[in-house]
This record gives C-alpha cells, sequence and structure tokens, in this order.
C-alpha cells in the first residue's frame, strides 16, 4: 500500500478522487432537490444530520454548508486530484520513456499527504454542529470570525483551512516532481519538441500549480491565525456579528479575495489543462490523423499558464476594487480567451475530414470540446465589469463554471479514463456500457447547466437555499427541471462505476496497443512492468503525431519507439 | 564548470537525454522548491503592504538603539553565513572534506546566532506588550501580527535550515552525501538569506521611528 511506484500512486489518486467524485455528487443532489421542493423531507438526511436538516428539511445555513463541501471537494479533490495528480503520476513518466518519477519518495508522500486533507475536510462533517458554510472560496470576514459567523464556522471552518492548506503541500511535492521527471528523466530520443501533448500539458500544469499552491498556503495559515490566534489580517474593525461585537481590528476582507483568487484562478487551469493534453492525445488516435499545429498548441499553454496570474480580479469586480483596476483585469481576461480558442480550433481541424472512430473515449474527448465551448462562451460575458456587475451573482455564473472547468475537466477525466484503463488494468471497458454512460450524461449536463444561463438572466440569485421572492415564482418549474436532470445525470454515474468494477474483475484481456496509439506507454505490456519497460529504456525517434502515414506492416501509424 | 554531481547522475540516468539546464534532477527541485517558496513570501509581504497602506494609524515600533542596530548585527551574521556555506560547497568541490565539514560547523553556529538574537528580540517585544492580536503602542494590532508572521516565518526557515545543514554535515562525514548535495543545501541557505534580504528593509526600516 506504500508503494513509491508511480503506477500505484496514480491509480491511488484516482481512487481518491472516486470516491470524492461520489460523495460530491451526493451533497449536489441534496441541494438541487431541496432548491426544487425546499419542504419536502429527504428520507433519512434528518438522521444523518440532526442538527442541520432536523426532520429531513435542511436549514438555509446547512445548504451552505453543503454547497462548500461539494466545492471544496470537487475543485481540490477531484478536478486537481485526477486529472493531474493521478493521471499524471499513472502516465507522465511512461510517456516519457523514464522508469519512475524523479524523487519517489516525495511522489509517494504527496498522495499520503493529500489523503489526511482530504480525511481533515471530512472530519468537518462531524466535528462540530455542522461543515463550514462560507463557500470554496472562504471569503472572509465570514470565514475568518470564529463561530460567532454561524453554525458550522467554529472547528469546521478551522478544519477546512487546514485542509487545505495540508493540501498546498501535496500539492507542491508533487508539481517539483512532476517538472523534475519531465525536464530530466526523458529517455534518449524524446526531444522536448517529440513529448506527448499529455505530458507538455501535465508539465505547464505542474509550473501553474508550483506557484499557485505556494500562495494559497500562506493565506490559509493567515486565516487560521484569524481564527486561533486573535489576529486581524481579514477581518476589518467594529464589524458586529450576531450581536457580538468582534474583538478585532484594521484587516481587509479584500487581502484575502487578492491572495485567494491569485491562487483560484490559476487553479481553474489547473483543472481544465490536463483535459487539454488528455484530448489532444485522444483526439488524433480516433481521428487517425495528426494533431493539427502541436506546436501552436504547447505555445497556446504556456500563454495561458501565464495569463492564468493576471486575470485574478475579474472575481473581484464586484467587491468594491478600483473600477480603474476592474478594466485592467478584465482586458487579459478576454485575451485569455484568444489562445483557448485557438487550441479549439486546432481540435475541429484535427477532426475536420477524419472518418472518426467512436468508442466511449473519443466520444467523450468531443464532449470535451463542445462543453467547453459552451462554457466558454459565456465567459465573454462576464469577463466584462459591466455585464458582469448584473450577472455575477447570479446563475449565469455556476453555469459558466461547471461548464468550463466542471463538467469539462469530468469529461477529460472520462475520456482518460476510457483511454487509458486497458493500459491501466489490463483489461478492456464494455463500449456499450461506456457509450450509454456518454449520452446520458452529455444530454444531462446540458439539461442542468443549459437553463442556469437564463436563470441568470432573469435575474436568478445564486447561494440561496430556497426562493421565496415574488419574481422568482415563476423560475421554480425551471428547477425543478434542473433538479431532476441532475438526479437523474447523477444516476447515469453508476453505470460509469459498475462498468469500472465490472471491467475491472471480468473485462476482456486488453492488447498492448488496443486503440493504435504513438506513444510510449503503448509500446509496454498492459498493465506496464513494475519498471515500466522490463528492463530497457525505450529509443524515441518519431514525434507523437505519427497518424495517416505509411507506417511498418501496413499501418496507418508509426509508434514513438519504432524506426521508421 | 563541471559539478561533481552531474556525473553521478548521468551514469545514473544513462541513456537519458540531457537535462535542458545541464543539473541533477535534485538542483533543479531545490530550485523549484525555492520558486515556490518565493511566492509564499512574496504573497506574506503583499499582505504586509496592504494592511500597512489599509491602516492609517499603522505605528512604527522600532528605534535605532537597540532594535534597527540588533537587526543590523542579525543581517551581518546571516550574510556571514551565506559565505562559510560557500566555503564548505568549494571545500566539497575540492575534495577537502575537513575544511567543508568546519565550514557547515561554522555556518550552523551563525545561523543558531541568528536565531538566537532573533529569539531575544522576540521575547524582549513580547515583555513590552507585542502580542499577535496586539500593539502596546496604540496602533493597529495587524504591526505586531505581520511582525511576528513575516519573521517567524523566516525564523523557521533558518532554523529548519540549521536542523538540515547537521543531517547534510553528519551524512557527508559519513560518507553518504556528497558535495552536490552540500551545495543543492547552499542554494536553500542562500536563498533563506536572500529573503532577510527583503524582510530586514519592509519589516525593519520602514519601521523605523
Amino acid at each position: 500500500m506504500f508503494s513509491v511506484d508511480h503506477k500505484v500512486i496514480g491509480r491511488q489518486y484516482l481512487d481518491l478522487a472516486l470516491v470524492a467524485v461520489f460523495t460530491g455528487m451526493v451533497l449536489s443532489w441534496l441541494m438541487r432537490f431541496h432548491l426544487g421542493w425546499p419542504d419536502t423531507p429527504i428520507p433519512g438526511l434528518g438522521k444523518i444530520a440532526p442538527g442541520g436538516a432536523a426532520g429531513g428539511v435542511m436549514t438555509p445555513e446547512y445548504y451552505l454548508a453543503l454547497m462548500t463541501m461539494h466545492g471544496t471537494i470537487m475543485v481540490f479533490f477531484v478536478l486537481t486530484t485526477a486529472p493531474f495528480a493521478g493521471f499524471g503520476n499513472f502516465l507522465l513518466p511512461i510517456q516519457v520513456g523514464a522508469e519512475d518519477m524523479a524523487f519517489p519518495r516525495i511522489n509517494m508522500m504527496s498522495f499520503w499527504v493529500t489523503l489526511v486533507a482530504f480525511l481533515v475536510l471530512v472530519a468537518a462533517f462531524f466535528v462540530g454542529d455542522q461543515p463550514p458554510l462560507s463557500g470554496w472560496t472562504a471569503y472572509a470576514p465570514l470565514s475568518a470570525v470564529g463561530k460567532d459567523a454561524g453554525p458550522g464556522q467554529g472547528w469546521g471552518q478551522t478544519l477546512w483551512a487546514i485542509s487545505i492548506g495540508i493540501f498546498c503541500i501535496a500539492q507542491l511535492l508533487g508539481s517539483l516532481n512532476f517538472i523534475a521527471t519531465t525536464l530530466d528523466l526523458r529517455t534518449r530520443g524524446m526531444s522536448l519538441a517529440r513529448m506527448p501533448m499529455a505530458t507538455w500539458a501535465w508539465f505547464i500544469t505542474a509550473v501553474i500549480a508550483l506557484v499557485a499552491f505556494a500562495v494559497l498556503m500562506p493565506a490559509c495559515i493567515l486565516l487560521i491565525l484569524d481564527r486561533v490566534a486573535g489576529t486581524s489580517f481579514f477581518i476589518p474593525g467594529g464589524l458586529v456579528i450576531s450581536d457580538q461585537l468582534q474583538p478585532h481590528t484594521g484587516g481587509s476582507p479584500l487581502l484575502w479575495q487578492h491572495l485567494f483568487w491569485f491562487f483560484g484562478h490559476p487553479e481553474v487551469y489547473v483543472a481544465i489543462l490536463p483535459g487539454f493534453g488528455i484530448v489532444s492525445q485522444i483526439l488524433p488516435v480516433f481521428a487517425r490523423k495528426p494533431l493539427l499545429g502541436p506546436k501552436v498548441f504547447i505555445a497556446c499553454l504556456a500563454a495561458i499558464a501565464f495569463l492564468s496570474y493576471t486575470v485574478w480580479g475579474h472575481h473581484m469586480f464586484l467587491s468594491g476594487m478600483n473600477p480603474f483596476s476592474a478594466t485592467l483585469f478584465s482586458v487579459p481576461t478576454l485575451v485569455i480567451t484568444i489562445p483557448a480558442a485557438i487550441v479549439t480550433l486546432l481540435w475541429i481541424g484535427t477532426i475536420y475530414g477524419a472518418r472518426l472512430r467512436f468508442t466511449s473515449a473519443s466520444l467523450f474527448a468531443l464532449g470535451f470540446v463542445s462543453v467547453f465551448v459552451s462554457g466558454g462562451i459565456s465567459g465573454f460575458f462576464l469577463a466584462q465589469p459591466s455585464t458582469d456587475i448584473y450577472l455575477h451573482g447570479t446563475y449565469f455564473v455556476v453555469a459558466h463554471f461547471h461548464f468550463v472547468m466542471g463538467v469539462a475537466a469530468m469529461f477529460g477525466i472520462f475520456a482518460g479514463t476510457y483511454f487509458w484503463f486497458p493500459k491501466m488494468f489490463g483489461r478492456m471497458m464494455s463500449e456499450t456500457l461506456g457509450k450509454w454512460h456518454f449520452w446520458l450524461t452529455f444530454i444531462g449536463v446540458y439539461c442542468i447547466f443549459m437553463p442556469m444561463h437564463y436563470l441568470g438572466l432573469a435575474g436568478n440569485v445564486r447561494r440561496y437555499s430556497a426562493f421565496t421572492d415574488d419574481y422568482l415564482q415563476p423560475l421554480i418549474p425551471l428547477h425543478r427541471f434542473i433538479t431532476i436532470a441532475a438526479l437523474v445525470t447523477g444516476a447515469a454515474q453508476l453505470i460509469f462505476l459498475y462498468n469500472l468494477i465490472r471491467s475491472r474483475l471480468r473485462g476482456p484481456q486488453a492488447p498492448d496497443n488496443p486503440w493504435e496509439a504513438t506513444t510510449l506507454e503503448w509500446s509496454t505490456s498492459s498493465p506496464p512492468p513494475h519498471d515500466n519497460f522490463g528492463g530497457r529504456r525505450p529509443v524515441v525517434t518519431q514525434g507523437p503525431n505519427e497518424y495517416a502515414v505509411a507506417g511498418p506492416g501496413g499501418r496507418d501509424y508509426i509508434m514513438q519507439a519504432e524506426s521508421r | 564548470m563541471v559539478e561533481p554531481g552531474v556525473a553521478a547522475a548521468d551514469a545514473h540516468a544513462a541513456g537519458s537525454e540531457p537535462s535542458p539546464f545541464g543539473v541533477t534532477s535534485r538542483k533543479l527541485a531545490i530550485w523549484m522548491f525555492i520558486v515556490a517558496d518565493a511566492a509564499t513570501f512574496a504573497a506574506l509581504l503583499f499582505a504586509y503592504g496592504y494592511v500597512r497602506v489599509a491602516n492609517p494609524d499603522w505605528t512604527r515600533p522600532f528605534a535605532f538603539w537597540p532594535s534597527i542596530a540588533n537587526a543590523i548585527v542579525m543581517t551581518v551574521i546571516l550574510l556571514t553565513s551565506s559565505l562559510t556555506m560557500i566555503g564548505a560547497v568549494l571545500a566539497a568541490q575540492a575534495g577537502r572534506s575537513r575544511d567543508a565539514l568546519r565550514w557547515l560547523v561554522a555556518t550552523m553556529g551563525l545561523g543558531t546566532l541568528f536565531a538566537g538574537l532573533h529569539l531575544r528580540e522576540w521575547s524582549s517585544m513580547i515583555g513590552a506588550g507585542w502580542r499577535l492580536f496586539r500593539n502596546p503602542l496604540g496602533g493597529t494590532p495587524l504591526v505586531g501580527a505581520t511582525f511576528f508572521g513575516v519573521t517567524g516565518l523566516h525564523l523557521l526557515h533558518v532554523v529548519s535550515g540549521v536542523a538540515v545543514i547537521g543531517v547534510i554535515a553528519l551524512g557527508y562525514r559519513r560518507g553518504r552525501f556528497d558535495a552536490g548535495h552540500l551545495e543543492t543545501t547552499g542554494l536553500y541557505w542562500h536563498f533563506v538569506d536572500l529573503v532577510w534580504m527583503f524582510v530586514f528593509p519592509l519589516i525593519y526600516l520602514l519601521n523605523l521611528r
């Protein structure tokens, strides 16, 4: 169990993400049900949370706690651990032809530290009166003043800050390892220009994560100091909460937002860029065509990485920033759509005119492009202060970020799972179940999140646990539709879970290269031996994009370790 | 200059592409750590600057004597310890392991002296009523919070640095570590020194009464 093998660690990360994602999904089910039918008791919930949902009907505070835990679990323990740490750990060393990570022990430590962080967060469910309720962004002063701020803001919020601080350490260790491995352990012939797109994406993601988490960590420390040591970094003076004058003075809630979003915006690219890499590697395989413009792709990724550090203020247009700063942050936010749009065009250009092989993996890769574009377009509206001021507090934003970083990243994870499962476990997954899973999920997420744009434009505020205002009454049927769609789409994920377990036990034996792909992981056995290549390291002679060529044996592709 | 660590790494990773920076993975990793740690300190110093500007009742706690004078002495000690660290690395690279050990011990001694002077300063400030949440001069309590927060994190780096140098020195004496290890430890130590070159003007000199 305490293995230093990167393949085991990668699978451990993915298992953790699987537990986390179903936890987070159940939380969203509870929230959605409450939004559709606020007065109807949820069977069993009263027993699980007697304080927050006596009789099965949750209090507004408990709703916010579910929202906080849903966001935190999903962003940190699913969207960061699965596509980046999970797939990256398993595949990056193999794809560059290395026997393991540069620092196997540090690698093992990063996983176990992540697990500790997860357990500390989950403990917030059981310690104190309820989990914290200040959102995955933990906005101060709500998150900083302690238990006066409401249920869950005592121990729960402290555990939240400790958990995320620990998580930062794990990500720093992981990022160090990814960078060193990519730069130093490439096998002979694997020049930087020949690295597969997914490796590039994980590498660039590691560079982003290295600095982003290094800033979140001191922010968490300051938050903990505010909570337990009486400092006032994020708490202004004269604050009265629950009729109690807070013994703090001089701090600034905006400081927390600056520190948090300086991390937070790069973090959304930590979640999505591995998906970029996974899709860019999968589409050419099933289109049987080389990726259009791989160097442009890499340049775009690098541009996104750089720009991701310059846009954090667009989360703060409503926070009382100087309007000139808002313009300053708006411009790079619009500029960052250019490399993102170019990447999208590269994907479309890659599949243009191709005879696509439709598998679960390629369908999810195509679905990734679809939801990323759908979510990206609403970004244009939110990037501009004039429109964002109206939309920021509404479901429009919920729709935007769920599409563009949540669902899109999840589709990247699904595509990667269907694609690499044979390599990881030596067995094939069921394509029939995979396609059912895809179509139900694809239609489902559009049913859930597309109407939310409309809700937002209609002025439906977010973060409310129930909509009692008159002007929101006509929107309730739409909320119920979304809730039903969410329950069905969530249930469709059980198909995926069943497929995972069944294929793991009884799937047909996987050949070494079932998809006829070119990268190094497909030239070793399925699953790969402990040292990845059975004692000899491959020598690379080709780039990763040799499709639609005259290969050996009449094949239409040349593998990276093959000679022409 | 050929680095002693590189040859060993090449033997380990025979059949690899050369590293684009021509350094060992260990050295690359310590540079990456320094990048991340620099971001951490930058965030803290940003927070310090932010609350300082936001608080018109900021009080400057330090008189030249003894506070700034003490800080100058600490600065000289820490800078000197960087010099002795360089001495250790150069001696180790030249194969003079006894000299290298002496330099390492000197570095640890200077680091400990720095920490001692720092803690003495802390305790006299605590004695004067400074806390994370209290300013005995009557201005914003964030003066104490930022002072103890920033210098505390730096002090943590110094103390753990001394401990790491101790471990490395023991391993080096037993032949388990080589000049490459001393060099990467040195990089860390110089970085701790460099951070102080930001802390000293921003936290001390700008707060001269």
